[in-house]
């Protein structure tokens, strides 16, 4: 891990490196194929102002009345030391919390280096865990390997000891009408809570006790109905934490990766920069578009070179191993013969091709 | 999605034009859609902002809420939002039919028409569902009384995004999801979620082919997003300062003028464009069973409307029994979709081609007047050999119809090299010779498929008084609360 810590700093070209949040580990494993991703990430490069220098900045800002909601909201649900939430939790969720500690782990003195705030919750994680007592710690900083690098990890969560166990406890302000709110939502945040309960549970383990002790139920407390009074909504997320797991366990390491790359090769602004990007393999689907800095890029280049994964999954599945538009044209139109490994994708391209002209030619007959 | 639509969309990204999966129009399409192009305020679950409505395109009405964050004023535009949607609900109805008298004698008619709800994505259809949870409770008495026309509309988008559930119903669509049901683009299911780039790519402006169409529709300064989200620049740079402005003066009529001119500025290109696109529709030919299916939505619609007066507010929550009957209803009506679009329209039977379900091709014998003379009396049961290169995934003695004339049945009798055997079994008239026309002759092009236009039996789903009690027994008759009408919609 540590040899390959110099290499990494020369792929940011001297800049800081930037921590991860659940947000991007998510996106992460949701492409888990992407060895530009993968390398971008490990070595924390600013992939937003690569993208800009590039010309492929990400439009989406945030409007501000959803900031100021999401922070209005988070504010006072943790008002008073996190009064409105305890109150939620006893009440709606039937805990019994009994007095709880509140420790706000974000920045105490000024600027603080990551490691200190890190070493910082780990200790206050070990007294609780040896006491048993009740506590809620508010934006612990966590570590996560990646790909064989540690990754920082800033969750906007409280971690939350009831009876001898953590859960996670995510504020979001999305609402919740009648028990339901929008499924795709959900799912994010099922997502991203994920992550934060593996990386706690590492550090569980890492300090001696039990890694179960880190519930795989997370709460998810968001606003009721069309009011700003929060409610709780247990989260089972044993079926994402599968999945994250598994991905990152089929991540590229990302010394194999570097192996195969110039020894040179840095993210720097500069006018080597389109060509250093070029040079680590990309994975452009239309969901990068959701999670990653660099998907107006990488759309482009994707499209430019007439691959089929720009045209989204399903595309991709159907053509089973062709990867460019034009191969699988010529292959459905029979001025390509295929390979072995294709010849079954050819047949049921031609058949697709076939059957489609004949439709259309039937139409076009009928009407004349 | 399929091997063929993928092909469209390969082609599509090849011509930089798209491509039909579609040779007739699977929806119906009225004369004088209501269309509305609603947006919300951002980080709110149905705080409204806008919405821009009307019946012809060059008759918008724009509702605006100047401070979407004042109960009063939110309330004020449900109330106008009200007038507007009920008064196109009560003129859309037509004549009413009579109909012959039910099982029990009842009497039954139906609307000769219904209103049609066009809005530009499935946004936009979750958030009328939503303004209609947020209303349709709402007590026109006591303390907290609203417009009466308010808990009205309320009831009736909610009933207008129930319908949006059923497959194959057009009371209420999202014209991005009707479009994609006709065209394939060569840009994925993201992109197409973008009205202006789903349209550019179908008919691009002129001088332009559909990637550079597509381009500019994400420029939100050349195209705002349709809705029901706004474009975070605009929220930001726009529309933030402006509601300060009518805030700090105390309401003054300019500064709310000001206000609805840049809302406007936003909604008028989707306005636009969803007229351009209900153009593309009624360009297609209507498939055959669109106006079948338009006359369910009538009956729907004439029941729900006959029996309002009669009906609580919808509950929060489906009672379990209801749900399930719903859901039972849900996927009947999914399956008699798919196969009536596939009846009436190659292109979509073409996909049953494909996947084994149908098969098409030249008939190269046949035996049209034999007779099965094993039983008491003879019966008609002509023989025909289809020959097909399609990849047939059928078993021999399956029941098939003819795609084109689906009261002409038959049984796959064998399977081979040479083609399909079939033995033809009914739809041939009544006499022991087939009718003119009926059987397919030696060099016709047929194709006949195992699809049925809907064969499910009923659904057997126990009353709601014979609720089991593993489904918490009989729900009680929703009757909203007062906390229902004192909810807060802050
Ligand atoms: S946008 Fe590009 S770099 Fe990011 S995950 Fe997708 S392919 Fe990889």
């Amino acid at each position: 891990m540590t040899e390959t810590a110099p290499d990494l700093a020369r792929l940011r070209g001297g800049a800081p490196p930037r921590n991860h949040d659940a947000r991007t580990i998510a996106a992460l494993t949701a492409n888990p194929g992407c060895a530009r991703r993968g390398l971008m990430d490990a070595a924390g490069v600013d992939k937003d102002a690569v993208a800009r220098t590039l010309g492929f900045p990400t439009p989406f800002g945030q409007s501000q009345f959803a900031i100021t909601r999401g922070n209005a909201f988070e504010a006072q649900v943790k008002a008073d030391g996190c009064a409105e939430l305890l109150t939620l939790l006893r009440e709606r969720l039937g805990l019994a919390v009994p007095e709880v500690a509140y420790d706000d782990l974000e920045v105490v003195a000024g600027n603080e280096g990551r490691e200190l705030r890190h070493t910082r919750t780990r200790r206050l994680l070990a007294r609780a865990l040896e006491s048993g007592e009740g506590t809620l710690f508010d934006h612990p900083l966590l570590r996560l390997e990646i790909a064989g690098q540690l990754a920082y990890l800033e969750p906007d969560v409280i971690a939350f000891q009831v009876a001898g166990r953590l859960h996670v406890i995510e504020i979001k302000s999305f609402a919740v009408v009648d028990g339901q709110a929008e499924p795709e939502q959900v799912a994010a945040a099922a997502r991203q809570s994920a992550v934060y309960v593996l990386a706690l549970r590492r550090l569980v383990a890492e300090l001696g006790h039990d890694p179960s002790r880190v519930s795989h139920e997370v709460f998810l407390v968001c606003p009721e109905n069309f009011s700003n009074r929060p409610t709780a909504t247990p989260l089972d997320v044993r079926p994402q934490l599968a999945v994250l797991e598994r991905q990152l366990a089929r991540l590229t390491r990302i010394d194999r990766i570097l192996e195969e790359l110039p020894e040179d090769l840095t993210f720097e602004p500069g006018d080597a920069l389109d060509a250093s990007v070029r040079a680590v393999e990309a994975r452009y689907a239309p969901e990068c578009m959701g999670g990653c800095e660099m998907a107006f890029f990488c759309r482009d280049e994707a499209r430019a070179c007439g691959a089929t994964g720009a045209l989204g999954r399903s595309v991709r599945d159907d053509l089973g191993g062709v990867d460019t538009i034009g191969t699988a044209l010529a292959l459905a139109d029979g001025s390509l013969s295929p390979s072995d490994d294709l010849a079954e994708t050819a047949a049921q391209l031609r058949a697709a091709a076939r059957l489609r002209a004949e439709a259309l030619l039937a139409v076009r007959d009928g009407a004349a | 999605m399929s091997a063929l639509t993928s092909l469209a969309q390969l082609q599509a990204a090849d011509a930089g034009i798209a491509q039909p999966l579609a040779t007739v129009r699977h929806c119906h399409v009225a004369d004088a859609p209501l269309v509305l192009v609603p947006l919300k305020l951002a980080g709110e679950a149905a705080a409204p902002l806008a919405v821009m409505l009307g019946s012809a395109p060059d008759d918008a009405s724009l509702l605006v809420v100047p401070q979407p964050r004042n109960r009063d004023l939110r309330f004020a535009f449900a109330a106008d939002l009200a007038k507007l949607v009920l008064n196109h609900i009560e003129t859309s109805r037509g004549a009413v039919e009579e109909l012959p008298p039910g099982k029990e004698g009842e009497e039954r008619i139906r609307y000769g028409n219904a209103p049609q709800f066009l809005v530009p994505n499935r946004g936009g259809v979750a958030f009328l569902r939503l303004l209609g949870r947020s209303t349709r409770f709402r007590s026109t008495e006591g303390p907290y009384a609203v417009d009466p026309a308010v808990p009205v509309l309320g009831r009736w988008l909610t009933w207008f995004a129930e319908r949006y559930d059923h497959p194959g119903s057009s009371l209420l669509r999202a014209m991005t999801e009707v479009l994609r049901l006709h065209w394939a683009t060569g840009q994925s299911s993201l992109e197409d979620g973008n009205l202006a780039a789903l349209v550019g790519w179908i008919d691009p402006p002129d001088g332009l082919d559909g990637p550079a169409a597509a381009a500019q529709a994400e420029d939100p300064v050349v195209w705002p997003p349709a809705g029901p989200a706004t474009d975070p620049t605009f929220d930001n740079e726009v529309l933030a300062p402006a509601i300060a402005a009518y805030d700090r003066s105390g309401g003054d009529p300019r500064t709310e003028e000001r206000l609805r001119t840049a809302v406007a500025s936003q909604l008028t290109p989707t306005w636009e464009l969803m007229w351009r696109a209900v153009g593309l529709l009624r360009a297609l030919p209507e498939g055959a069973s669109v106006p079948g299916r338009w006359e369910r939505d009538r009956d729907a619609f004439t029941y729900y409307h006959q029996t309002f007066g009669e009906a609580y507010p919808q509950a929060r929550r489906d009672p379990p029994v209801r749900a399930a009957r719903r859901l039972h209803d849900l996927e009947r009506a999914q399956d008699a979709y798919d196969a009536q679009r596939a009846f009436d329209d190659p292109l979509v039977m073409a996909e049953y081609r494909l996947a084994g379900q149908a098969f098409g091709g030249t008939v190269t014998a046949c035996e049209p007047e034999r007779l099965d003379e094993t039983g008491k009396r003879p019966k008609l049961r002509p023989r025909v050999r289809i020959a097909t290169e399609d990849p047939v995934r059928l078993d021999v003695g399956t029941t098939v119809c003819n795609a084109a004339r689906p009261a002409l049945k038959g049984r796959i009798v064998e399977l081979g090299g040479d083609g399909v055997l079939l033995e033809l079994t009914g739809g041939m008239g009544r006499k022991l010779v087939p009718e003119p026309g009926t059987v397919p002759r030696e060099g016709d092009r047929v194709v006949f498929t195992s699809l049925t236009e809907g064969s499910w039996g009923a659904a057997k789903f126990p009353d709601r008084e014979n609720t089991p009690w593993t489904h918490g027994g009989p729900p009680e008759e929703y009757t909203p609360t007062d906390e229902d009408a004192e909810e807060e919609w802050s």
